[in-house]
């Protein structure tokens, strides 16, 4: 029975733990709600990523309400891979929160904090799970809204202007999207997606259409935070709390993906001239320049997770460059490098974390030497690191080789060069960090730190041994970038 | 004359350029919010005018009434028009953060402080 509610509670549960959260506001019992929410919502995507693998898309109609009216959810096997990758990332993210939040945040203020972020992760599974486009634009503001309050929280005074500079960019982005969605329904009369896809190729030509691409587009790459409309990501994952960074990293830009692959593919439909171009012609061009430019701008951060937000930066770049080859297997490249950033991105802002929790600074010089007192910590940095560069047996190798298989398939010799050269630059400023770490002096005054605490370094070791293993044996998440690329394509008008 | 019987929406074109100018061009952090709220009004006004239909009234069955505007687009910006009282809510909470922290709301002021911005 509870079955067939499956799509609608993995929103409705974050959703109501949220103000469980507000109105108890201890920290201890607000920590166990979003614990026990977040444990829940991935049992929940994975028993409906499993019915959907094997019975196929699923539906549901909100309040009863059938298709055309009503909003409806729809999941299929792209986007319940997408809501286990978020679910998965809260679920392995809560235990280490605890302590974390804390420390940086307070117990005062831990409540909210905890509610922000179930709303923060009820508005990305809502993005996700829907299949009603003026929903995606509400589900994307409350994400958006509850990320600007989570990064304000940081504990530097820069995190208020980068928290206000992304409300701006974020804003604009939602409004373009909302513009975007107001000229679809214009031209078609509907907002069901299903619909939108059937209607739409007869409408192609209309100048409205083409204008809800140019919007969409415009205001998805800010919220992707593609190359050149990345300005607020890196102040934003730099200042924002360690929890926040590690979140949003793993999840938020790539559900902005979800959105563009499905209004893209589905929507507006790849074979449509002026989509395809954009897609086959623009974004290659960006991709590729994020990738060298962000990597470049990297080498020269001071401030490690500004580094990795710039890092990021290029990561999306890579996504992106899979999509934009447009074939199969340059999208199940792109899904693929989805998960695997997701892992490798997560794993090493935990561990910058764990090095935060106790240096309590992230600039270059603090990082000095600290291997020594913290070895577990620097070991899961580096670990981390290894797959962010894409070094054979970690996840990060496989979607590196299958971007280059499938760029070298469509023939293009420059995008396979810029994936190897990107690699070689992440080699550069990752290795910076783990030559402070293990071959620099500490500075001299430090006091003398001990290892974090393992409430901190379980889950990230969890995510180091995830993504050895998943770049040892990695049939399941290729199968998973697979059976979502199938699912995207047969979605297609 | 096309060009002018298009008039609500050259209204709208305008107001969404001045407020987006006013974000851009403006230093001051209160003025940025402001422009980016007229931005979003002509959004609302957009879809405002998708919904009307020219005679037509408010959609209330009542005798004698035939043609009605169509309220889902006014629906549907009552609940962007929340939206946006939110983003405004929030950034006003933040200026006053900004505010205590650096003491000043202008843009310049605060890159002096924080080089890194």
């Amino acid at each position: 029975m509870i079955a067939a509610h499956l799509s609608i509670l993995q929103v409705v549960l974050p959703l109501t733990a949220a103000p469980l959260c507000l109105l108890a506001r201890r920290e201890v019992f607000a920590w166990w709600v979003s614990l026990a929410a977040a444990w829940m919502i991935l049992v929940n995507a994975v028993l409906l990523l499993d019915r959907v693998v094997l019975l196929g898309p699923i539906g549901y109609d909100l309040g009863g309400w059938a298709a055309p009216l009503g909003i409806v959810y729809h999941v299929d096997a792209l986007n319940g891979m997408m809501l286990l990758l978020i679910s998965a990332t809260a679920a392995i993210l809560l235990p280490y929160a605890r302590r974390s939040v804390l420390r940086e945040i307070g117990s005062e203020r831990a409540a909210l904090f905890y509610a922000a972020l179930l709303l923060c992760m009820t508005g990305l599974m809502g993005m996700t799970a829907t299949g009603d486009a003026f929903n995606v634009f509400v589900f994307l503001e409350i994400s958006s809204l509850s990320t600007y309050a989570l990064i304000a929280l940081g504990q530097d005074r820069r995190a208020l202007t980068a928290a206000f500079q992304y409300l701006i960019m974020g804003t604009l982005g939602g409004t373009f999207i909302l513009i975007s969605i107001g000229f679809l329904y214009a031209a078609t009369g509907t907002l069901n997606m299903a619909d939108l896809a059937a209607r739409l190729p007869l409408a192609e030509n209309q100048r409205a259409v083409q204008t809800a691409f140019a919007f969409f587009i415009v205001g998805i790459s800010l919220k992707l935070a593609l190359f050149p409309l990345h300005l607020w990501l890196p102040n934003a994952y730099a200042y924002a709390p360690s929890v926040v960074t590690i979140f949003l990293a793993a999840t938020a830009t790539k559900v902005a993906v979800y959105v563009m692959l499905r209004f893209t593919f589905d929507l507006f439909g790849a074979h449509h001239a002026f989509a395809g171009v954009t897609l086959a012609r623009v974004f290659p061009i960006l991709a590729g320049l994020g990738i060298i430019l962000a990597s470049l701008t990297a080498l020269y951060q001071d401030h490690v997770k500004r580094r990795f937000a710039y890092s990021s930066v290029a990561q999306i770049g890579y996504i992106v460059l899979g999509i934009a080859l447009m074939t199969p297997s340059g999208l199940t490249a792109g899904l693929l490098h989805i998960i695997n950033h997701a892992l490798a991105k997560g794993a090493l802002f935990m561990a910058l974390g764990c090095l935060y929790f106790r240096l309590g600074s992230m600039s270059m010089s603090a990082l000095a030497g600290a291997a020594r007192e913290m070895p577990l910590s620097a070991a899961a940095f580096v670990i981390a690191g290894f797959s962010l560069i894409g070094v054979p047996l970690t996840a990060g190798f496989i979607s590196k080789w299958y971007l280059l298989l499938a760029s070298l398939e469509h023939g293009q010799w420059l995008l396979a060069v810029i994936i190897v050269g990107g690699s070689l630059l992440a080699l550069a400023y990752v290795w910076q960090v783990i030559e402070q770490l293990y071959f620099h002096e500490p500075p001299e005054g430090r006091p003398s730190v001990t290892e974090a605490p393992s409430s901190l370094l379980i889950p990230t070791w969890i995510l180091v041994v995830a993504n050895v293993y998943l770049g040892i044996d990695s049939s399941l998440t290729v199968n998973l970038a697979d059976q979502g690329m199938r699912a995207l394509l047969e979605a297609q008008p | 004359m096309n060009v002018l019987a298009h008039y609500p929406y050259w209204i709208i074109i305008l107001l969404m350029m001045a407020g987006f100018y006013m974000l851009i061009a403006h230093g001051n952090l209160i003025l940025k919010i402001i422009g980016l709220n007229i931005f979003q009004t002509s959004v609302f006004f957009l879809y405002i005018l998708l919904g009307k239909v020219e005679g037509g009234t408010a959609p209330i069955l009542e005798a004698g009434f035939t043609i009605y505007s169509n309220p889902l687009p006014h629906v549907l910006i009552l609940t962007a028009i929340v939206v946006g009282i939110a983003t405004t809510a929030l950034a006003a909470a933040l200026i006053v953060r900004i505010h205590g922290a650096y003491g000043s709301i202008e843009e310049d002021d605060i890159h002096r402080q924080d080089a890194s911005l």
